[in-house]
């Protein structure tokens, strides 16, 4: 395998180390996050997942330690985030459109390449509403869509999304993870997504990180092989069950342990 | 039907208001020398216009807010957004601007007498300082309420401080910005009348409402005063209607 090649290691972490107010949430962290994969983060609540995919998205400041893509600093990276609250997220004063170019502006493209980008990215997502309207003017699921369109418009490399569908209904948030699958399908894009939902943290995942209470360690990498596109069937499957049973177990062992 | 009715009730109220003014007027149980009837004060306040004495009180007193309120938003909004952007600083001086924004503007008036003497400075200064410490602390609060998330956003997308300041923070703050500047001009209007009242002038719609009490010209007092609260009900109006159309996003 030449170090490119999907499954290899693109982000790597190393000797990472954060406190807050003195009490260590990380403390010589090391973790690898493979290339072309979906790798979603579940842990206890509070145990600081999005505090790591902060730290790695340049949000938070990191006390110690070193993030590299591909060897690259994050300066050097381009990375796109989806935030939990898109109504919180988007810019409400902008269009829809001009949400989702925004990324394209900030990097200096001109309006030519910015609209040629923004009707590609239309066209791949096949959403049927108006994207002349205001982020207010549309219903949250379509508003999260909005979010990920702008959080891919720049081609990034590694995409987060912190707990991205759990402001939406139940109904929306299977078709939003179909979406994402497709869009995964469509882009290959590294992604990392922090889930408090066992059930889709292992349905989209290849890799599902279990992380333990603070001070945070891997409690254990779980793999899902199941091919794709998976649908309501693969829920079903003995394949996903047990994965899912097994990170049930995983999860049970480090909330009881005694901290 | 039952809609549109709705729609008169707010005249309902004011034909109310002027009915009960003519009756009591009628009634005579306060000497009509203090209290003349409504359409005397209308048709004082038609021949004031008219003949243009009103006109131009009203326009001086226009003028005068209008000025001091421009200056207050050249100093207010960018000293705001200075003290918004850094806690530290904001920290610091909270507390005098907080002080001063409460105490009553028309206090300081002897003060800037000795420091602009009897004229058309001390009334627009006065003016501006009060409505530029009401801009000032709206917009400083706009600029450190910004949502973080939407900082964030940009600053993943490659925006820098100065980039997020301009392209996020700004229009952050443009809500709680406006709401300083309708309280600004509206604290503007305020001490420009009460300067024309007592702060030697010879126009204004302050200095006419006065003038009229002293010669005992009532229909003309109260045409003055319906001068003034129209103007300040205008303000308030256009104040609110730019913002609908500047501020649609406020509060989604
Ligand atoms: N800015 C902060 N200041 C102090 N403590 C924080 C801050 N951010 C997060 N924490 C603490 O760090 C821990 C991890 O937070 P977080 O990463 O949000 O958890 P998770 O996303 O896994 O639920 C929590 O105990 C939280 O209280
Ligand atoms: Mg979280």
């Amino acid at each position: 395998m030449t170090s490119h090649s999907p499954g290899s290691p693109h982000i790597t972490i190393r000797g990472l180390t954060k406190a807050f107010a003195g009490v260590p949430l990380y403390d010589g962290f090391n973790l690898d996050f493979a290339r072309g994969r979906i790798t979603s983060i579940f842990g206890p609540n509070g145990c600081g997942k999005s505090t790591l995919i902060n730290m790695i998205a340049g949000l938070m400041p990191m006390d110690g330690g070193q993030v590299l893509f591909d060897g690259k600093t994050l300066r050097e990276t381009v990375i796109g985030y989806v935030f939990q609250n898109y109504r919180d997220a988007l810019f409400p004063w902008k269009r829809a459109i001009d949400n989702i170019a925004y990324p394209l502006v900030r990097a200096g493209m001109d309006r030519a390449a910015i609209d040629a980008r923004v009707d590609e990215l239309v066209t791949s997502f096949d959403i049927g509403f108006d994207l002349k309207r205001y982020p207010y003017e549309l219903s949250g699921g379509q508003q999260q869509l909005v979010s990920i369109m702008r959080a891919l418009a720049p081609r990034p490399e590694v995409l987060f999304l912190d707990e991205p569908f759990s402001a939406l209904d139940y109904e929306m948030t299977l078709s939003m993870r179909d979406k994402l699958q497709e869009v995964f399908h469509a882009t290959g894009v590294t992604m990392i997504l922090v889930s408090h939902d066992l059930e889709e943290a292992v349905y989209l995942a290849d890799h599902v990180l279990m992380l333990t209470r603070r001070p945070t360690r891997i409690a254990e990498v779980i793999d899902f092989g199941a091919p794709r596109p998976r649908t309501s069937a693969t829920l079903s499957e003995p394949g996903f069950v047990r994965a899912k049973a097994h990170a049930l177990d995983v999860f049970q062992r480090e909330v009881r342990r005694a901290p | 039907m039952h809609h549109r009715l709705d729609a008169l009730l707010p005249l309902a109220g004011a034909i109310l208001f002027v009915m009960l003014w003519w009756l009591l007027a009628l009634s005579g149980v306060i000497d009509p020398v203090l209290m003349p009837a409504p359409q005397d004060a209308a048709v004082a306040l038609w021949k004031g216009f008219a003949d243009g004495t009103l006109t131009h009180d009203f326009w001086q007193t226009v003028w005068r807010t209008v000025l001091s309120f421009v200056i207050a938003t050249a100093i207010g909004v960018p000293l705001g957004i200075a003290l918004g952007s850094s806690s530290r600083v904001y920290a610091a001086v909270e507390f005098v601007i907080d002080f001063f924004r409460s105490t009553p503007a028309s206090a300081l008036f002897p003060m800037f007498l000795v420091i602009f003497g009897v004229g058309e400075k001390t009334k627009i200064a006065v003016a501006a300082f009060g409505a530029a410490l009401v801009i000032l602390f709206n917009v400083a609060y706009g600029v450190m309420n910004a949502k973080k998330t939407r900082q964030a956003a940009a600053h993943v997308m490659g925006a820098g401080r100065l980039r997020i300041m301009v392209d996020v923070t700004l229009w952050e703050s443009l809500p709680q910005t406006f709401v300083g500047m309708r309280s600004g001009i509206s604290l503007a209007l305020v001490i420009v009348i009460v300067a024309e009242m007592f702060i030697g002038s010879t126009d204004g719609l302050g200095q006419r409402v006065i003038n009229a009490q002293m010669v005992f010209d009532m229909p003309l007092m109260y045409a003055a005063i319906f001068a003034a609260g129209a103007l300040g009900y205008g303000l308030n109006l256009l104040f609110l209607v730019i913002e609908r159309r500047f501020v649609h996003w406020g509060g989604k």
